[in-house]
C-alpha cells in the first residue's frame, strides 16, 4: 500500500488528543462520591509524579486513583477497541450493520465465562477473563473454518451465515448450562450485562497490551478496507490478496474484541453506533473512519459508563443496558433511513 | 445506646408475651384438628396432619425438621441443604415442574415463591399449597413456625422453638457492649455490592445490636436491597464488614483485601471482616437466632481486639 493520500494533519491529531484527555479528566471528576476537582487533579498529578505536587491523602485519593481512574481508562480502551473493530468488520464484510460480535465472539465469550463460573468452586478474578477470551477465540476460529469450507465458497456471506449458526449454537449451550446451575445464575447474568467495575489497574494492565496491538493492525489496514468496498473479485484483480487481508483484519478485530469482552462482559452497540455517527460527519472512507472510531469509541464509552455509574448512584446500571438504550433506537434509525448495502 | 436498650427491652417484653401465649395454646393442643387457616387468598382446612409434605422452601424445610415434623416430609427442593437428613431432590422452587412434584403424591406443598402459576396449578390438581413467603420481621418468622406447627400437629414443639429463638436473641442482645452502639457496618449480599437496609429482615437484626448500617442512606428506591459501589463503601469507611457471599460468590477476606482501595477501609485494615453463612443469612427460619448470636460474637471480638 503506497500512501498517496494526504497525511492526517498534526492539528487534528492534537485536537483528538485534547478531546481524549479532557473527557477522561471530566469523567474522573464525577462519581458516586462527590470529590472536588482540585482533589482529583492533585491525586492524579501526584501519582503521575508531576513535580511540585503534594501527595493527596485519604479516602478521596484511594477512590480516584484505585477505583475511578482505572475504570475510566478501561472504558476508553474497550470503547476504542469495540468501535474500531465494528468499523473494520463493516468494511471487510461490506455490511453496514456488522458489529464486533458478528462472528460469534460474544456467544463464545459468554459460554467460556459461564463454564468457568459454574464449574469453578472458587472462580478467581483472572480465570473468568481467561475462559471468556478462550471461548471467544474458539468461536471465531470455528466460524472461520466453517465459513470457508461452506459450499458458497470463500464469500463473506458464507462467513456471516456461519457466524450466525455458531453464535446460536453457543448461546443455546450457554443458556442450557446456565439453567442447570441456578445457584450461579446471578454471576453469569451480571457478566452478560457487562460491567466496567474493575479490579483496579490489574484489568487495565491485562487487556491494554492486546488491544493496543490490535488497534495498530487495524489502523495500518484502514486503507485496505476502502478497497474491499469495490467487491472481492474486483479487489483481487486490483492486486489485493483478499483472503489473506481479510483473515488478518478479522484476527486483529476478533482478538481485540475478545480481550475487551473478557474483562467487561458484553457491551453491545458501541461497534455499530460509533462508526455510523462518524460516517454522517466525515463520509464513508475507512481511512478516516478507523482512527476516528478509535478516538470517539473510547470517548463514547467513557461517557456511557459515566451515566451507568452516576444516574442511580451508588447503584449502577449495567453498561450494556446504557449503550443499548442509546444504541437500539439509533440502530433502527440507521436501518430505516440509510441505504443499506445488503448482505450479499 | 438508647436505641439498643429499647431493642433489648422490646425483645424481653416479646419473650414474656410468648411465654403466656405458649401456656394458653397448650390447652388447645388437646384437640389439635381440624385446623383452618387462611393463606394466600384461600382458606385451608386440615382434618389431620398431612403426611406427604413437599417443601420447596429451604426455610420451611428447616422449620419442619426443627419442630419434629421431618418424618412427614417426603421431598424437599434442591436448595434445601439443611438439615442434612432432609430428603433433598432435584425439585426446584424457582423453575418448578408440576408433574415431578405431583409424582411424589403430596398432600401438602410448602412454597415461599410462586413462579409461573405454581400455586394455582397445584391447587387445580387438588393439592393443598401453603405459601410462606420471605418474612419481613422476626414476628413473621415466629408465626410461620407456629403455623407449620398447627398444621402438622406439633404446635407445642413449634412454640418451644419460637421460645428458644427469643431466648437466644434476648441473651445475645443483652450481651452487646454499649460501646458497640453507633459503629458502622456493611453487609454484603454479593460481589456486585448489593446490600440490605435496616428495613429488611436481616437488616433488623443488626439494628437491634445498635450498629449503624451504611446502606440505609443509599436506598433511593426504598426496596431494602440497594446496590452500593466501591466508592461509596470506601467513603463510608465501615468498622465492620459482614460477608454473606462466601458460598454464592466465593468471597473471602482475601478477595476483599484484593479489591481496589478496600485495604484502606477500617474494617479491612483491622481484619474486622466476618464471614456469615450465606444460607442462614438469606433464610428466616430457626437458625436466625444463631445468626444473630454469631453477629454479636463478632462485635464482641472486635471490641476486645480493638481496644
Amino acid at each position: 500500500m503506497i500512501a498517496t493520500v494526504k497525511r492526517v494533519s498534526s492539528f487534528s491529531i492534537a485536537v483528538c488528543a485534547v478531546a481524549i484527555i479532557l473527557s477522561i479528566l471530566l469523567a474522573t471528576c464525577i462519581g458516586a462520591v462527590g470529590i472536588a476537582p482540585s482533589d482529583v487533579f492533585a491525586s492524579i498529578a501526584w501519582h503521575l509524579r508531576i513535580p511540585f505536587t503534594d501527595q493527596s491523602v485519604g479516602t478521596s485519593d484511594v477512590i480516584i486513583w484505585q477505583l475511578r481512574l482505572p475504570r475510566v481508562i478501561l472504558a476508553f480502551v474497550v470503547g476504542s477497541m469495540l468501535a474500531s473493530a465494528g468499523a473494520a468488520y463493516q468494511g471487510t464484510f461490506r455490511n453496514p450493520l456488522a458489529d464486533p460480535y458478528l462472528l460469534g465472539v460474544s456467544a463464545g465469550a459468554g459460554l467460556g465465562a459461564t463454564l468457568i463460573i459454574v464449574t469453578g468452586s472458587n472462580p478467581n478474578q483472572y480465570l473468568v477473563p481467561f475462559g471468556s477470551f478462550l471461548g471467544a477465540i474458539t468461536a471465531v476460529a470455528l466460524t472461520y473454518t466453517l465459513g470457508r469450507s461452506a459450499i458458497a465458497g470463500r464469500s463473506s456471506t458464507a462467513l456471516i451465515l456461519a457466524g450466525v449458526a455458531v453464535a446460536n449454537l453457543l448461546t443455546a449451550l450457554q443458556t442450557l448450562i446456565q439453567q442447570q446451575h441456578n445457584d450461579r445464575i446471578r454471576e453469569v447474568y451480571s457478566w452478560v450485562l457487562g460491567t466496567l467495575n474493575t479490579t483496579g489497574w490489574s484489568d487495565v494492565r491485562l487487556v491494554t497490551p492486546y488491544i493496543c496491538i490490535c488497534l495498530v493492525v487495524l489502523y495500518r489496514y484502514r486503507r485496505v478496507l476502502d478497497v474491499f468496498g469495490v467487491g472481492d473479485e474486483e479487489a483481487q484483480t486490483m492486486g489485493l490478496p483478499v483472503e489473506r487481508v481479510r483473515a488478518t483484519v478479522i484476527i486483529a478485530a476478533s482478538l481485540g474484541t475478545a480481550a475487551a469482552v473478557s474483562v467487561t462482559g458484553l457491551i453491545g452497540f458501541v461497534g455499530v453506533i460509533v462508526p455510523h455517527v462518524l460516517r454522517l460527519f466525515v463520509g464513508n472512507s475507512f481511512r478516516i473512519l478507523v482512527p476516528l472510531s478509535i478516538v470517539f469509541g473510547g470517548i463514547f464509552l467513557v461517557f456511557a459508563d459515566l451515566l451507568a455509574r452516576t444516574v442511580l448512584a451508588p447503584a449502577e446500571i449495567p453498561i450494556g443496558i446504557v449503550t443499548a438504550l442509546i444504541g437500539a433506537p439509533f440502530f433502527l434509525y440507521v436501518l430505516g433511513s440509510r441505504r443499506v448495502g445488503g448482505i450479499s | 445506646m438508647f436505641k439498643k436498650s429499647v431493642a433489648v427491652a422490646l425483645a424481653v417484653v416479646a419473650l414474656g408475651a410468648s411465654t403466656s401465649a405458649t401456656s394458653s395454646t397448650n390447652a388447645a393442643t388437646a384437640k389439635p384438628f381440624p385446623v383452618t387457616i387462611s393463606n394466600y387468598g384461600q382458606s385451608l382446612t386440615f382434618t389431620k396432619s398431612p403426611t406427604r409434605i413437599i417443601s420447596l422452601s429451604p426455610t420451611a424445610t428447616e422449620i419442619l425438621f426443627s419442630i419434629g415434623s421431618g418424618s412427614k416430609v417426603v421431598a424437599v427442593d434442591n436448595q434445601s441443604n439443611y438439615p442434612s437428613s432432609a430428603p433433598r431432590t432435584s425439585l426446584s422452587g424457582y423453575t418448578p415442574n408440576i408433574e415431578s412434584i405431583l409424582n411424589y403424591n403430596p398432600d401438602l406443598v410448602v412454597v415461599s415463591y410462586d413462579p409461573g402459576d405454581l400455586v394455582s396449578s397445584l391447587r387445580n390438581a387438588g393439592v393443598k399449597v401453603l405459601m410462606q413467603d420471605a418474612a419481613s420481621t422476626l414476628n413473621d418468622s415466629y408465626s410461620q413456625i407456629v403455623q407449620l406447627g398447627k398444621i402438622t400437629g406439633r404446635l407445642t414443639s413449634a412454640n418451644a422453638v419460637v421460645w428458644n429463638m427469643k431466648k437466644k436473641i434476648t441473651l445475645a442482645l443483652t450481651s452487646v457492649p454499649s460501646r458497640a452502639t453507633g459503629l458502622t457496618f456493611y453487609h454484603e449480599l454479593d460481589d456486585n455490592y448489593y446490600s440490605v437496609t435496616s428495613s429488611t429482615f436481616i437488616g433488623q437484626l443488626y439494628t437491634m445490636t445498635g450498629l449503624v448500617n451504611i446502606a440505609d442512606t443509599a436506598d433511593g428506591a426504598e426496596w431494602g436491597y440497594p446496590q452500593l459501589s466501591g466508592e461509596y463503601i470506601i467513603s463510608k469507611n465501615p468498622s465492620f464488614i459482614f460477608l454473606a457471599d462466601s458460598k454464592c460468590c466465593s468471597q473471602s477476606r482475601t478477595t476483599l483485601k484484593a479489591r481496589p482501595g478496600f485495604k484502606n477501609i477500617a474494617a479491612v485494615k483491622r481484619n474486622h471482616t466476618f464471614i456469615l453463612d450465606d444460607d442462614i443469612a438469606s433464610r428466616w427460619g430457626p437458625r436466625t437466632a444463631s445468626l444473630l448470636q454469631s453477629i454479636v460474637y463478632d462485635i464482641k471480638f472486635f471490641l476486645k481486639t480493638n481496644y
